[in-house]
């Protein structure tokens, strides 16, 4: 390190950086501040930036390197569809992981450069370990579910949305990752020397074990994967920060680290799954599938008799599932929302949290179509107004309606779920009468006051927009 | 210390974040983890050039993308939110 700035001075700016990315945070306590909060998490990165530049010897290979990734990062950004918000965030996280790695595997080529003792102190090689294996599972783990969420299935089977699992894979993944942290281990106690050879095979089997552990998840948890692997980034960061003594570093990283975690934990929460099956991977494997061959009757209708019975309606709740966003049906909903007020009818959104692929996803699309956020309610909010509603509009959506979830025995037990049963009128849009991802049959379609409007979701709503005189 | 504190932090912000914001602040978390760019940069500007600069120069080029990508992404974003304030009709 140059001598440009103190290391007080250093400590200083690292801290101002840190707390502007907890104001970016605290920001989106609200859509008003989220943009103000945005900003300060600029100004800390290119503070953050900025001062690490002045402190490094020579800058223009790592300038070039900015302005490669810059572009790209900015393409990217500009170009992606909100529908790819879930693949983009998790192609991001697996770069975060591999840079973990990378700068691991620069750590033990050459302390000195990060001022770090050579040969490196076990205390710093420990945290290395962890840093690289945490970074590289993020790495692998994300590109597996990027391949799954992309729906890269066909090209690879590992990449395929189903699960996929075959026998003793837990007890495969438990020798694996013991191999890894006995290597690991090698690693902190090797003499001078002989600290590559179990590096390098503790970081290829965090590799593999990031595959293998997100493999056996079946694509509809993607929610929960995608919030894990996020706070796996962060951890990453954060390891990667206690092996360079890097205070911003370590606060930066924790942050993003329980951000995940706590948003792993609310979507682990609103599927009905246990946080500790999650964090151990290996969860989803849909064990009963479908036992819906008993036919019942359902009351089908057009787009046509759904228009009179909005009509006529005083309050609508809409309930959006990733069913409408498949369609890119947001558009013409919205449209038909706006008529409906226009002639004086509530109408709202309902939200389940696992609406859509990622945490929050539905709000995202719905809001791209601009649908105001004031009408947009998330679960708990509304789930006491459903008994006053006239209808309750089901897109896309399955096992977040389910009654089921209320009944104990059934394998939804406990979900939470929007009761759109309570309803005066249900109408349900979907493509046909499969079974949601759980492989459970729905008892809310066949109901007397269910009306079940078949076919994809934008040209019904579009007719239903027709309709509405 | 710093880091409990930081987690301690990190625990009490990310409850008060609306369930309508969880899309934009897993790309905001995205873009703010890339602060491990500080770590590349120091690996690549070591002075002079061997692996572990390179390796440094790489993973500044891979991070960067979210630097950059995930913040913008995440403006694009939050821009949709705040239309609605005009467009809000109740």
């Amino acid at each position: 390190m140059t001598d440009t700035l103190s290391p007080n001075v250093i400590a200083l700016i690292y801290l101002v950086a840190s707390v502007l990315f907890i104001l970016a945070l605290k920001g989106l306590s609200s859509p008003l501040s989220a943009r103000r909060g945005n900003r300060f998490g600029i100004a800390g990165m290119t503070i953050a930036v900025a001062t690490t530049l002045l402190i490094t010897r020579r800058v223009d290979l790592t300038l070039a390197a900015l302005a490669v990734g810059g572009i790209v990062g900015w393409l990217v950004a500009k170009r992606v569809e909100m529908t790819q918000m879930p693949e983009l965030v998790a192609a991001m996280h697996s770069l975060v992981g591999l840079a973990a790695v990378l700068i691991a595997i620069a750590v033990v080529n050459n302390p000195g450069a990060f001022g770090i003792l050579d040969p490196v102190p076990a205390g710093n090689r420990v945290e290395l370990f962890i840093g690289t294996f945490v970074g590289a599972m993020t790495f692998s783990g994300s590109v597996i579910a990027f391949g799954k969420l992309a729906g890269l299935g066909k090209m690879l089977r590992l990449f395929s949305s189903a699960p996929v699992v075959f026998k003793g894979q837990q007890v495969l993944n438990l020798i694996i990752a013991i191999v890894m942290i006995v290597s690991g281990l090698m690693f902190v106690v090797a003499g001078p020397g002989a600290h590559w050879p179990p590096f390098i095979v503790m970081t290829v089997i965090a590799f593999v074990l990031g595959v293998l552990i997100i493999i056996p998840i079946g694509g509809a948890d993607m929610p929960v994967v995608i919030s894990m692997l996020n706070s796996y980034s962060g951890w990453a960061a954060s390891g990667i920060g206690f092996s360079l003594n890097n205070p911003l570093l370590i606060v930066a990283g924790s942050l993003v680290g329980s951000s995940g975690a706590i948003l792993s934990y609310i979507m682990c929460k609103a599927m009905n799954r246990s946080f500790i099956s999650v964090i151990l991977g290996g969860f989803g494997a849909a064990e009963g599938t479908t036992s819906a061959a008993e036919q019942k009757q359902v009351k089908s209708g057009s787009a046509e008799d759904v228009a009179f019975l909005l009509g006529n309606a005083e309050n609508v709740i809409i309930i959006p599932g990733y069913g409408l966003a498949v369609a890119r049906a947001q558009h013409a909903v919205k449209e038909m929302a706006q008529k409906l007020i226009a002639k004086g009818i509530n109408v709202r959104y309902a939200i389940h949290p696992v609406a859509g692929r990622m945490p929050g996803h539905m709000n995202v699309l719905l809001a791209e179509a601009e649908v105001p956020y004031d009408q947009v309610a998330e679960m708990e909010d509304i789930n006491g107004d459903f008994g006053a509603a006239d209808i309750a509009f089901v897109l896309g959506a399955n096992d977040v309606v389910n009654p089921l979830a209320e009944q104990k025995g059934s394998p939804i037990y406990g979900m939470p779920i929007l009761e759109a049963h309570k309803a005066r009128t249900v109408v349900v849009n979907k493509r046909s009468m499969a079974s949601g991802y759980a492989g459970i049959d729905n008892p809310l379609f066949y109901l007397d006051k269910t009306m079940m409007v078949f076919g994809d979701a934008k040209k019904v709503v579009e007719d239903i927009v027709k309709a509405i005189e | 210390m710093v880091f409990v504190l930081a987690i301690f932090v990190g625990y009490h912000v990310v409850w008060h974040v609306t369930p309508a914001l969880h899309t934009p602040l897993m790309s905001v978390t995205n873009a703010i983890s890339s602060v491990i760019i500080v770590g590349a940069i120091l690996a690549a500007g070591s002075g002079v050039i061997d692996r572990g600069s390179i390796l440094g120069a790489v993973a500044v080029a891979l991070v960067a993308i979210n630097t950059f990508g995930g913040f913008l992404v995440t403006e694009r974003m939050l821009e949709m939110f705040k239309k609605k304030d005009r467009g809000g009709k109740k």
